[in-house]
């Protein structure tokens, strides 16, 4: 028998909220963050919405000498470290010196750290470039940062999956604690509002250029035209079910199962592959559709990908046979952080039982789907199913099992 | 423990795409004949940098058999991944077109992903960094895959038709090793029956200078670039870039007998651990790494003593080649001493996360000709790296079991081990 991976702490960095607590709270009533952007000046540029984090105060989380050597993402990355730690009630350090790992997703790294250097580069030369910039910008930056705040020496990585990305980084977590680590923090933080990332973003194709904040970011609506980019994500901390159930932890959850997927090239005449994904995943944790009580769905709000999304959950689930729920609508997308902070909510709505609606958004007839809109809904979830896409076709799907109380305190 | 047969992830096809060759035949014939492929960078004017030499691979995306549109969609880095999957697969003798593509899956390591795509492109929408207001309507259309490397791993996969969990893995400078750790894994718990994995970088470009010089990681020895990777010798100060790829493909090794695959090695066992220290330092002992040999081996069900050859990570910094002396004596204790190091990026440089991938093609190259690559460059050793380093010249002896380990900004250490599949486990 494989050891049960159980969340045990949960550490947000949302536009809507910092704290747990507030990000809840402002979830269950629908209260969305998206807004004009304020980091710079976006009014030359087609797109000019953003989920931006405010107030966060880097130093006051930080000491001073962080500063220089951290894009604003792994300052908000290292920050929620720090909240889903203390959440879980553990000090890393005093846990054996190798049974710790960090497992994170990145989207595009240190990105505007990477622009400043750049602009140091191309208009004064070589010799202005940051001594840290060989590895603040990179991929890696926030499991390295992280794990030498923690002392963490076990199994570490990063993986890249664009908008997946914060499930892959999930199932490798998971899959080292089945090997025998009793402890890693996995999930994603990620951050690219500033001039070069916003131009990036905009050959994606996929940005929302409306300048209503209500009718800009609409999954599953018929006025879909794009998504609003957002920043921020969420660090799970993940536990060996013994491993939790010995230290009397508080559970979430347990991580009951995974797979990821990847479409064809659309040129290919294959069809996507996003309905098999979600199987896979129902098919690891052991559960039939009729189990899964409500379904975060990635919400691309591009008609192509929702109309494939839509499908996909009523192939698998039957028409409007299961609530489905977006509330990224509120934070904007938050890249390889969306899915673990769904991951969260996801937790959270099983702990209350509660499903955080979907905002903005007035559903297709188009799709059969039961979208969660306007209040939240109150239902018995015993398992929650999260999607998350990437460019590229990347397709993963995550249950997430809520965990019985008896079975998570020490016999 | 019952339960059905472990599955047993082995490589059976290869694919190299590395500075002084152009396949998997010209880069062992480099190796073996211990020439290097550093020289003074031809890209770009690099005067104004401190360190001016580089491992370039001599590669033509069009000869190589790219399309047009591939290749203007795609960064130096993705193509060299396309390139060399795509040898990888040939070099298999495996039927892709009749495998079900939900049962294939692609792993790429890449350190610092499109680089050299974003340094150019950067320069562009910021017209020579006078705008702070990039211009978005000079940006090339592809952009987007630039910023994010996932599209390395889309492309292999549309390129081989795979639709099973794809992913890149970007830990610094272990990626190679770690993406192969993780396509050996995909294969062992049945996500999927064939990987097309291995790393890609191509990083030789102004802003990786820049950065690199900053920390004065690379070497200075402009004035002898043949000679300017120098592993373990007591005049190193700092290692030369390179770039290039190598892609394998894995799968389990009953459907590798079945077909009467040839098989290159076993993935017997891999152990990643973190020094939590210093995003680019390292401690001296050597302890984080020591402790992944150890998984590392244990997973492979192999004893020290069972190593025959360690391709070193050694990539010619005074802190590197001494932390990683004293992790193989931690590790393996007297057994280190008796068994060959060497370094081949002492001849194709250091392509960040490339090298890993890189290095493992050595590795198995070593097990198939049972030759053991050397380190080139390598005249007088500094006291403090006491082991048998195969200076200069390739040394035939048996090779079953190796030992390939690396290390990455971030703290990462990583072990990976490769041997006949007969050899491991029981």
């Amino acid at each position: 028998m494989t050891t049960a991976t159980w969340v045990t702490g949960l550490g947000v960095a949302a536009p809507t909220g910092l704290s747990l607590a507030e990000y809840w709270a402002a979830t269950l009533a629908g209260r969305g963050a998206i807004g004009p952007v304020t980091r710079f000046d976006a009014s030359s540029y087609p797109a000019r919405l953003a989920g931006e984090i405010t107030g966060f105060v880097a130093e006051d989380h930080l000491p001073s000498r962080l500063l220089p050597q951290t894009d604003r993402m792994t300052r908000l990355a290292l920050a929620t470290a720090d909240r889903a730690f203390a959440d879980a009630g553990v000090n890393p350090a005093d846990l054996p010196e190798f049974d710790v790992g960090v497992i994170t997703a990145s989207h595009s790294g240190g990105f505007e750290f990477g622009q400043n250097e750049l602009r140091a580069l191309w208009s004064k030369g070589g010799q202005y470039v940051s001594a840290y910039q060989s590895f603040a910008w990179f991929y890696a930056v926030n499991s390295g940062q992280i794990s030498i705040r923690h002392g963490l020496r076990g199994p570490s990585s990063v993986v890249v999956s664009d908008q997946a990305g914060g499930l892959d980084a999930v199932a490798q977590a998971r899959r080292q604690i089945r090997k025998g680590t009793a402890m890693v923090i996995s999930g994603a933080v990620d951050a690219s509002i500033c001039p070069w990332g916003w131009v990036a973003q905009l050959t994606g194709g996929r940005l929302s250029t409306r300048d209503d904040a209500e009718r800009a970011y609409l999954p599953f609506d018929d006025d879909a035209t794009g998504h609003v980019p957002g920043e921020g994500g969420a660090l799970l901390v993940l536990e060996d079910a013994g491993h939790a159930r010995a230290r009397g932890a508080r559970v979430y959850g347990e991580i009951a199962g995974y797979a990821a997927t990847t479409d064809p090239r659309r040129d290919s005449g294959r069809e996507p592959t996003l309905q098999a994904a979600i199987e896979g995943a129902l098919a690891d944790s052991g559960v039939e559709p009729a189990d899964i009580g409500a379904v975060f769905a990635d919400a691309a709000a591009i008609p192509e990908l929702d109309r494939v999304e839509a499908e996909a959950i009523a192939k698998v689930f039957g028409p409007s046979a299961v609530p489905v729920t977006a509330p990224k609508t509120m934070t904007g997308r938050l890249y390889s952080g969306a899915a673990p902070l769904d991951l969260a909510a996801a937790c959270l709505a099983m702990r209350d039982g509660v499903i955080p609606p979907t905002v903005n958004t007035r559903p297709s007839p188009a799709y059969d789907l039961d979208l969660v809109t306007g209040a939240p809904r109150a239902a018995a979830l015993r398992h929650v199913l999260v999607i998350a896409r990437g460019h590229g076709g990347l397709n993963s799907a995550m249950v997430v099992r809520a965990v019985d109380p008896s079975a998570a305190a020490d016999h | 423990m019952s339960g059905p047969p472990s599955r047993r992830p082995v490589i059976t096809g290869v694919g190299v795409t590395a500075p002084g060759g152009q396949d998997v035949k010209e880069f062992w014939k480099l190796l073996t004949d211990g020439r290097t492929a550093t020289r003074r960078i031809s890209f770009f004017d690099p005067s104004p940098f401190r360190s001016q030499v580089a491992a370039e691979a001599d590669f033509d995306a069009e000869l190589s058999g790219l399309t047009p549109q591939e290749i203007r969609r795609m960064d130096r880095a993705a193509q060299f991944a396309v390139v060399t999957a795509r040898e990888a697969v040939a070099d298999s003798g495996l039927d892709f077109a009749a495998l079900p593509p939900h049962r294939m899956g692609v792993t790429v390591g890449s350190a610092v992903g499109a680089t050299m795509g974003l340094d150019q492109e950067y320069r562009t929408v910021s017209d020579g960094g006078r705008l702070d207001l990039v211009d978005h309507t000079y940006a090339v259309p592809h952009l987007y895959n630039y910023m994010v490397p996932s599209s390395f791993a889309t492309e292999v996969a549309w390129a081989v038709g795979a639709e099973g969990p794809t992913t890149v893995i970007s830990t610094g400078c272990t990626s190679g090793l770690d993406a192969i750790g993780y396509a050996a894994d995909l294969i062992r718990e049945g996500s999927a029956d064939v990987l097309v994995a291995g790393a890609t970088d191509a990083p030789i470009s102004p802003i990786t200078l820049a950065c690199f010089d900053a920390i004065k990681a690379t070497t200075p020895r402009n004035d002898d670039p043949e000679h300017a990777s120098r592993p373990f010798d007591a005049s190193r100060n700092g290692f030369v870039l390179g770039e290039g790829a190598a892609m394998f493909v894995l799968e389990d090794l009953a459907s590798a007998l079945a077909r009467g695959a040839r098989i290159y090695a076993e993935v017997a066992g891999f152990a990643t651990r973190s020094n939590a220290f210093h995003m680019t330092g390292l401690r001296p002992d050597g302890r984080e790494m020591a402790e992944a040999i150890r998984v590392a081996l244990e997973a492979a069900r192999l004893a020290p003593e069972d190593i025959d050859y360690i391709n070193a990570h050694g990539s010619g910094t005074k802190q590197n080649d001494r932390h990683e002396t004293a992790a193989f004596k931690r590790s393996l204790g007297e057994h280190a001493y008796r068994t060959p190091v060497s370094s081949i990026k002492s001849m194709v440089g250091h392509s960040l996360g490339a090298i890993g991938s890189i290095e493992i093609a050595a590795s198995i190259l070593a097990m198939t000709h049972n030759v053991v690559p050397p380190t080139a460059n390598l005249h007088r050793p500094d006291p403090e790296c006491d082991l048998d380093y195969v200076p200069l010249t390739a040394r035939e002896l048996p090779v079953d079991a190796v030992l390939s380990v690396g290390s990455g900004f971030g703290g990462f250490q990583s072990a990976i081990v490769l041997a006949p599949p007969g050899r491991s486990g029981t």
